[in-house]
C-alpha cells in the first residue's frame, strides 16, 4: 500500500467523524440543544430538536451509570455528574469538554444554584455535598454528613437547588433533610431536620420552588418540607403511598424528579405497585390511583401538563404508557424495545425523546399523534437532558 | 503499560471465570451473556454499572470475601428484608442465580 492509498483509507475512515463533528462549533443558539448520556461507553451525544439530528459525540467522561446533567443559565455549558464522582463541564456550542474533575469516589447527581454561580454534587463515598464554582470547578465549600456507621458518612440523595441561594438534600442512611444556605460561601448556613423517615432515597422540589418532598424507602409515605415555612418542620404526607396491597419486589426504584403537575393534580410513581398516584396539590392527599402496565419509574408531565408519560421497571421496561391528565385514563400504550430508561420533552412538549437502551436508539415521537418522527442511533442511551432545564427550579 | 497488563490479566481471568462457570452451572453461552448484561445494567441500577456500589452495596471481589456462593445465592433469591434488595426468584432460575453468585465469587478469587 502506498502513501496515497493510506491517505485515502485514513480519510475515508475519519470522514464520518469529521462530518459529525463539523456541526459543533458553528454559530448557533443553544435553546434547542440536548445532551444524551451513553452510559456504557462513558460518552455523551449532543443533539438538537429543531431538525432532530445528532451534532457530535464526546468521550472520556468516565462511569456514566445514573449520570445526570444541569445547565448554566446561558444554556451554553452542561455539567455532567458521573457515578464515579466525575464532574465534567461541557461547552455545548464548541462540542468540547471545558473542564473535568473527579470530586469524590461515588456520586449521585447534583444541582446548580439559582444564580448559576455554584454547582453542588451529592456524594455516596464519602457521603456529603461538595460545592464548586460553576466558572472554574474549583471547590468552594464542603458539607460533610454525619457518620452512619463506624467508617461511613451518610449518603446524600435528592439534591436540588431552591430559591434564595439554597440547596436542599436528603441523607439516606441517617434519615434527615438539610437546607444549605450558600449566601456566605465561607460559612454555609445549614438547617437540619432529623427523624424525617427511614431511608429517603430521592427528593424533588415543586416547580415553584416551595415544597421539597423526599420519597422514603424504609417506610410508607413521603416527607414534605415547606420552604416558605421551614420553622413548621417536616410533615408526613400520603401515608398510603406504597400501602394498600401486598407490595411487590422493586427491581428499580422510581424517580421523583420531573413529576407531573396538571391543574390541582400531581402525578407520581407508586413504589412497588402497578400504579401512578394522583395527588391533590393543595392538601397533598391522594385522590386516585391509575392502574398502569407495571411498576412505574418515571412519570413525567408534558410541559403543558396535558399528558403524563410513564416508563417501567425491569423486567417490563419495554413499554411506555401515556396518561391523559384531563380524563385520568391511559390513552396510549407503546412497546418500543427493552430498556426504556428515560423520556425528555422538547421545551414546549410537541415532541418527546425516549432512550431505548437495548436497541441503542433514541426514538422521537410527536406527542399529539404518537407517530414516530425520527430515530437516532445512540450507544446504550440513558438520561436525556434538554437545555431548557437551565431555567427551571429543581432541574 | 503495567496498567494495561493488569487490565489484560484481569480481563482474561474474568473470561476464564465466566467460561468455567458457564460449564459448571449449566448455563448456556447465550444465557451467560444475558446474565452478564443483566448484572451490569439492571443490578447495576442500584449497585453501579461497574458494581462499585450506589444505593446498593458494592459487589466487587474485595466486598464479597466474607460471603460464600450459597450466601450470595440466598440474597439474590430471597432479597434482603429491610433493604431495597428485592427477591429475584420470580425472574431468575436457580441455575441463573448460582451462575451469578459464582461469577461474583470467582472474580473475588483472583
Amino acid at each position: 500500500m502506498n502513501n496515497c492509498q493510506r491517505l485515502l483509507i485514513s480519510t475515508l475512515l475519519f470522514l464520518p467523524s469529521l462530518m459529525i463533528f463539523a456541526d459543533c462549533g458553528t454559530l448557533r443558539g443553544t435553546g434547542d440543544l440536548l445532551l444524551i448520556i451513553e452510559r456504557m461507553t462513558g460518552s455523551v451525544v449532543i443533539a438538537e430538536t429543531t431538525n432532530n439530528t445528532k451534532l457530535c459525540q464526546l468521550t472520556g467522561l468516565g462511569d456514566l451509570s445514573h449520570a445526570s446533567v444541569v445547565y448554566s443559565r446561558d444554556q451554553r455549558y452542561a455539567f455532567v455528574f458521573g457515578r464515579d464522582g466525575g464532574l465534567t463541564k461541557i461547552d455545548m456550542l464548541l462540542g468540547q469538554i471545558n473542564k473535568r474533575i473527579i470530586q469524590s469516589g461515588n456520586a449521585i447527581g447534583g444541582a446548580i444554584s439559582q444564580d448559576g454561580s455554584l454547582v453542588a454534587v451529592s456524594n455516596y463515598t464519602p457521603g456529603g455535598v461538595n460545592i464548586f464554582s460553576s466558572e472554574t470547578l474549583e471547590l468552594v465549600a464542603k458539607i460533610p454528613t454525619p457518620k452512619s456507621s463506624k467508617s461511613k458518612k451518610s449518603r446524600v440523595v435528592g439534591l436540588t437547588d431552591a430559591p434564595d441561594k439554597r440547596f436542599v438534600f436528603s441523607l439516606f442512611d441517617t434519615g434527615e433533610i438539610w437546607i444549605a444556605n450558600m449566601s456566605n460561601l465561607k460559612k454555609p448556613e445549614i438547617t437540619k431536620f432529623t427523624g424525617i423517615g427511614k431511608q429517603p432515597y430521592d427528593g424533588l422540589i415543586t416547580p415553584d420552588g416551595r415544597h421539597y418532598i423526599a420519597g422514603l424507602f424504609g417506610e410508607d409515605g413521603l416527607a414534605l418540607l415547606d420552604l416558605w415555612h421551614p420553622e413548621k418542620g417536616i410533615k408526613r404526607i400520603l401515608g398510603n403511598y406504597g400501602k394498600g396491597q401486598k407490595k411487590l419486589p422493586v427491581y428499580k426504584m422510581p424517580h421523583l424528579e420531573g413529576w407531573a403537575i396538571a391543574g390541582n393534580h400531581a402525578f407520581l410513581p407508586a413504589v412497588g405497585q402497578h400504579k401512578v398516584m394522583v395527588v391533590n396539590r393543595n392538601d397533598w392527599t391522594q385522590e386516585k390511583a391509575i392502574n398502569v402496565h407495571s411498576q412505574p419509574v418515571f412519570a413525567i408531565g408534558r410541559p403543558d401538563g396535558r399528558q403524563v408519560w410513564v416508563n417501567f421497571a425491569f423486567p417490563d421496561n419495554d413499554t411506555i404508557q401515556v396518561i391523559d391528565t384531563d380524563t385520568l385514563t391511559i390513552v396510549k400504550t407503546m412497546t418500543l424495545g427493552k430498556g426504556i430508561l428515560h423520556m425528555e420533552f422538547t421545551p414546549r412538549g410537541e415532541q418527546v425523546w425516549i432512550s431505548v437502551r437495548d436497541k441503542d436508539q433514541v426514538v422521537i415521537f410527536d406527542t399529539q399523534s404518537f407517530k414516530s418522527v425520527n430515530t437516532l442511533n445512540v450507544i446504550k442511551p440513558s438520561g436525556i437532558f434538554n437545555t431548557s432545564r437551565a431555567h427551571k427550579i429543581g432541574l | 503499560m503495567p496498567r494495561f497488563f493488569s487490565q489484560l490479566v484481569f480481563g482474561i481471568c474474568v473470561i476464564t471465570a465466566v467460561l468455567i462457570n458457564t460449564a459448571q452451572a449449566g448455563v448456556s453461552e447465550q444465557r451467560a451473556k444475558e446474565l452478564t448484561y443483566l448484572l451490569h445494567q439492571d443490578c447495576g441500577a442500584c449497585h453501579g454499572m461497574t458494581l462499585k456500589g450506589g444505593l446498593g452495596p458494592p459487589l466487587l471481589p474485595q466486598n464479597l470475601i466474607n460471603m460464600s456462593v450459597a450466601d450470595i445465592s440466598a440474597v439474590i433469591t430471597y432479597g434482603r428484608v429491610g433493604t431495597p434488595m428485592p427477591p429475584w426468584k420470580a425472574i431468575l432460575t436457580d441455575n441463573d442465580i448460582h451462575w451469578l453468585s459464582k461469577t461474583l465469587k470467582a472474580e473475588s478469587n483472583e
